[in-house]
């Protein structure tokens, strides 16, 4: 270990200013700083500091997205082998199928880290910056939230314009007001929808391109194309990470037992979900609106959405209260969208980048509740 | 009945090194300082130069804006030094004791017989007063103003802090006389605040002219802010006065002999400390001897206060006005190997991203080995919903800090600003994720409201 901190240390000058390299200074410093947590002391305020920085927060967002990642890769294969012969069981060939849908999905990633990486450390350094980890995360979520399908140049494009429009033309992480990974797919499905949406994109190369209807297309049918228990676990086309509910809820075990992400988001979009459901229930009218509400827990990207998306601290409502408000209406969009708008039923990204926007709003307003207390308490004592 | 308070917010740090409970007396008396730097906003204006000698007593140098306010000598000697920082500004001046008792008489008298105006005079004198600070802005109190209470913690939660029952263990009949001068000062309570649940001495208890109230919770359960938010939240335009118990005694001291002798109790403690114990010295005494004598390691980062709002003084340095603590704890300038992977079984750390976060929930006693390390660099302020668990106050703590930082000052008035000092914000500070220096940026706001009006 001695001998990289050596190797470090000698060619850390010329990556400082008026160096050889001062221009990768930032790039360096994140290396630097990925090897070695970094040896600055306190100088003003608290001498002591909290062992956790924003590198351990964000690990903790990749390690709880791997379950859902590792399902999505298998969950590729299998949905591959089973258009090319409808006895294929999802016992059958375990590692074939991972191994087929990671060679599919790592490419993604790849582009997906490369291009967003490329994009924050060129910021940072143009700032005089640190580089930001936000992006540990997202090169991840980008993934995970897009077909297997899609095009490596589009996730290429996709990245780039989330992660310049979306983040840094607001100043980078923590300045944000739309989620990245979320944006990133917005864009994609606006600009390239044929990509993005049909029934012929959730599935790596089809034997039948008819075949791969995700479950929440199909009710434009009128009925659900797969059964509950599938969707539960996951055997179903869709995007790479969203299908398999008991991964996500590993994740969210991990995100909430850490407190990285808020519990309070996470109930509020279920509170918000089955109640909205319930009430269409009563109400009727289509096969969606008279769907039960654990149907639309299981179904689409409602859960991934839920767990990783919505609980995004930087684009999400920052107080408590607003956290309740801001993840109900999540919650009620989602459900609202699915059933009154049949062409597009998945209503999780859409919901989430719309409350997103009225983030800040809730906060105001409740922010507002609490100066006008103080200002009544000024006005009684005087 | 006294009334109970719970702060249901809030984080006790266990750090290792906690002080006996034995006071040491020193034999020789070392130099002391009065040090302009332990006021906030303070410009002096020197009373003395270099050679001069001095009683206990005697004004070493006074509030520019506002002459009457004197900061006297602690004890009898000469001014050996009058050091200056940046810009020609007074750091310290240091008066080294000549040995003999010498001190100016103020006079006994009874605070209850006596009038406002002779009790402010009398503390203004003898230089006692700078001990009554005032909220908002955390200065010395203004002498021309009443506050609507004074309040005074018996208690600190803080890391490491001294037990203020032994600190005031004997001096009862000096902080009941100090209790009684600080009821003349406001038309409205003091109020005397104590920890629920624990065996006090006559000394808190049976105190009279005050109103006693119980307080339980965590850290900053024991911060004097925590209590005034709860007992009497400041608003636009009103202040509020504090001291500390001890420093209640040494005024109480003032009116029952007549002189001025600010001796006092401290505790030395921290990591670095061979025997943490508890120390009697004067105000402002060096700190050199004891450090020499019971810390052996190089590298130790000497603090006057507790770790999380402290000043950082040296191994040479003098002790604070206002503080009854001396931490030691180890520089962490050093690299740590992938360190934001590791498990982390002995890291401490409000958030549950280390396994010691699953650990301390089954062992409450544990204590923690801490260094100054940053852990990580500065970040944007990414995380939310994590500065409200251990923030107490009806105030909404991100909201306030970014009105801070981009110096929105209509914004701070309306979230609370004045109900706040960096001390309050210091656990914020310590658990932040992006490392923001928060207490400067407290600090740096209330200092630019105080010169607006």
């Amino acid at each position: 270990m001695s001998r990289l901190r050596t190797f470090i240390d000698k060619i850390k000058p010329n990556f400082e200013k008026g160096g050889r390299f001062a221009k990768l200074h930032s790039t360096f410093d994140a290396f630097e700083t990925f090897a070695y947590t970094p040896n600055t002391v306190t100088r003003t305020g608290s001498h002591i500091r909290d062992a956790v920085d924003l590198k351990r927060t964000m690990i903790v967002v990749v390690i709880a997205l791997i379950p859902a990642l590792l399902f999505g890769m298998w969950n590729v294969g299998y949905q591959h082998f089973r258009t090319l012969d409808p006895a294929f069981s999802a016992a059958s060939d375990i590692w074939g199928c991972f191994w087929y849908g990671f060679l599919k999905v790592l490419p993604i990633i790849i582009v997906s880290y490369v291009t967003g990486l490329a994009i924050e450390f060129t910021f940072a350094q143009i700032r005089g910056h640190e580089v930001n980890e936000g992006f540990l995360a997202t090169g991840l979520l980008i993934p995970l939230v897009l077909p297997v399908t899609i095009p490596l140049w589009q996730v290429a494009v996709a990245t780039a314009f989330a992660v310049i429009i979306g983040k840094e033309a607001f100043g980078g992480t923590g300045m944000n007001f739309v989620n990245p990974a979320l944006l990133a797919r917005a864009f994609l499905f606006f600009a390239y929808p044929s990509s993005m949406s049909g029934n012929s994109v959730w599935v790596s190369e089809p034997a039948d391109a008819l075949t791969g209807a995700t479950p929440l297309a199909s009710m434009l049918d009128g009925h659900c194309s797969a059964s509950l228990a599938d969707m539960f676990w996951g055997f179903v086309p869709g995007s790479v990470g969203e299908t398999c509910v008991p991964a996500i809820l590993l994740g969210a075990l991990l995100l909430l037992v850490t407190g990285v992400a808020s519990w309070r988001i996470m109930v509020a979009v279920l509170a918000g979900a089955i109640g909205t459901s319930l009430m269409f229930n009563v109400i009727g009218g289509s096969p969606m609106a008279e769907l039960p509400f654990y149907y639309h827990l299981v179904m689409g990207g409602f859960a991934f959405g839920c767990v990783f998306m919505a609980t995004d601290p930087v684009t999400a409502a920052q107080t408590n209260v607003g956290k309740w408000i801001y993840g109900f209406l999540i919650g009620f969009l989602v459900i609202l969208i699915r059933v009154k708008n049949s062409a597009y039923p998945e209503g999780m990204m859409l919901a989430i980048l719309l409350m997103n926007v009225f983030a800040p709003l809730i906060d105001y307003i409740v922010v507002w509740f609490n100066i006008r207390k103080r200002t009544r308490r000024k006005a009684i004592n005087n | 009945m006294p009334e109970l308070i719970k702060i249901r917010k809030g984080l006790d740090i266990s750090i290792v090194g906690a002080a006996e409970k034995i006071v040491v007396r020193q034999e020789t008396l070392g130099s002391c300082a009065l040090k302009p730097t332990d006021f906030v906003g303070l410009t002096p204006r020197l009373l003395v130069a270099e050679g001069d000698s001095v009683q206990a007593g005697t004004p070493l140098f006074c509030d520019k804006a506002d002459e009457q306010i004197l900061f006297t000598s602690p004890v009898s000697g000469t001014v050996t030094a009058i050091t200056r920082g940046e810009r020609r500004a007074i750091t310290e001046v240091v008066v080294t004791p000549d040995g003999s008792s010498a001190y100016v008489d103020f006079g006994t008298a009874d605070p209850l017989a006596l009038t406002r105006e002779q009790i402010v005079e009398k503390l203004l004198q003898s230089g006692t007063w700078p001990y009554l600070r005032q909220r908002p802005f955390g200065t010395v109190a203004n002498p021309r103003q009443t506050p609507k209470a004074i309040v005074i913690s018996a208690f600190d939660t803080a890391p490491l802090a001294p037990d203020y029952d032994f600190l005031l263990h004997g001096r009862g009949a000096d902080f009941q006389t100090g209790l009684d001068a600080l009821s003349r000062l406001t038309d409205g309570t003091v109020y005397l605040n104590l920890k629920y649940k624990e065996n006090f001495s006559g000394v808190f208890r049976n105190s009279k002219n005050v109103k006693i109230s119980y307080f339980s919770g965590k850290h900053p359960a024991g911060n004097v802010g925590t209590q005034i938010s709860r007992l009497c939240p400041i608003n636009k335009g009103e202040t509020v006065w504090f001291a500390n118990p001890q420093d209640v005694a040494i005024i109480g001291h003032l009116f029952n002999t007549g002189r001025y002798n600010p001796e006092k109790i401290i505790a030395f403690a921290g990591q670095g400390v061979k025997n943490p114990r508890y120390y009697h010295l004067l105000a402002g005494a060096c700190i050199e001897d004891i450090a020499n004598e019971q810390v052996q390691q190089e590298n130790m980062r000497f603090i006057s206060g507790n770790v999380l709002t402290g000043s950082n003084i040296g191994r040479d340095g003098y002790l604070g006005f206002y503080d009854n603590l001396v931490s030691v704890i180890p520089e962490g300038d050093d690299y740590e190997f992938m360190g934001w992977l590791a498990p982390g079984l002995k890291k401490l750390s409000f958030s549950h991203t280390f396994l010691s976060g699953f650990f301390n929930t089954l062992n409450i006693n544990k204590k923690y080995a801490v260094n100054t390390n940053l852990h990580g660099g500065r970040r944007a302020l990414v995380q939310t919903g994590k500065f409200e668990q251990v923030f107490p106050f009806d105030i909404y703590p991100m909201q306030l800090l970014k009105a801070c930082i981009v110096g929105d000052i209509e914004q701070m008035e309306a979230l609370g600003i004045y109900e706040v000092e960096p001390e309050d914000f210091a656990l914020c500070e310590f658990i932040d994720v992006s490392k923001t220096d928060i207490q400067r940026i407290i600090r740096d706001s209330l200092e630019t409201l105080r010169k607006e009006c």
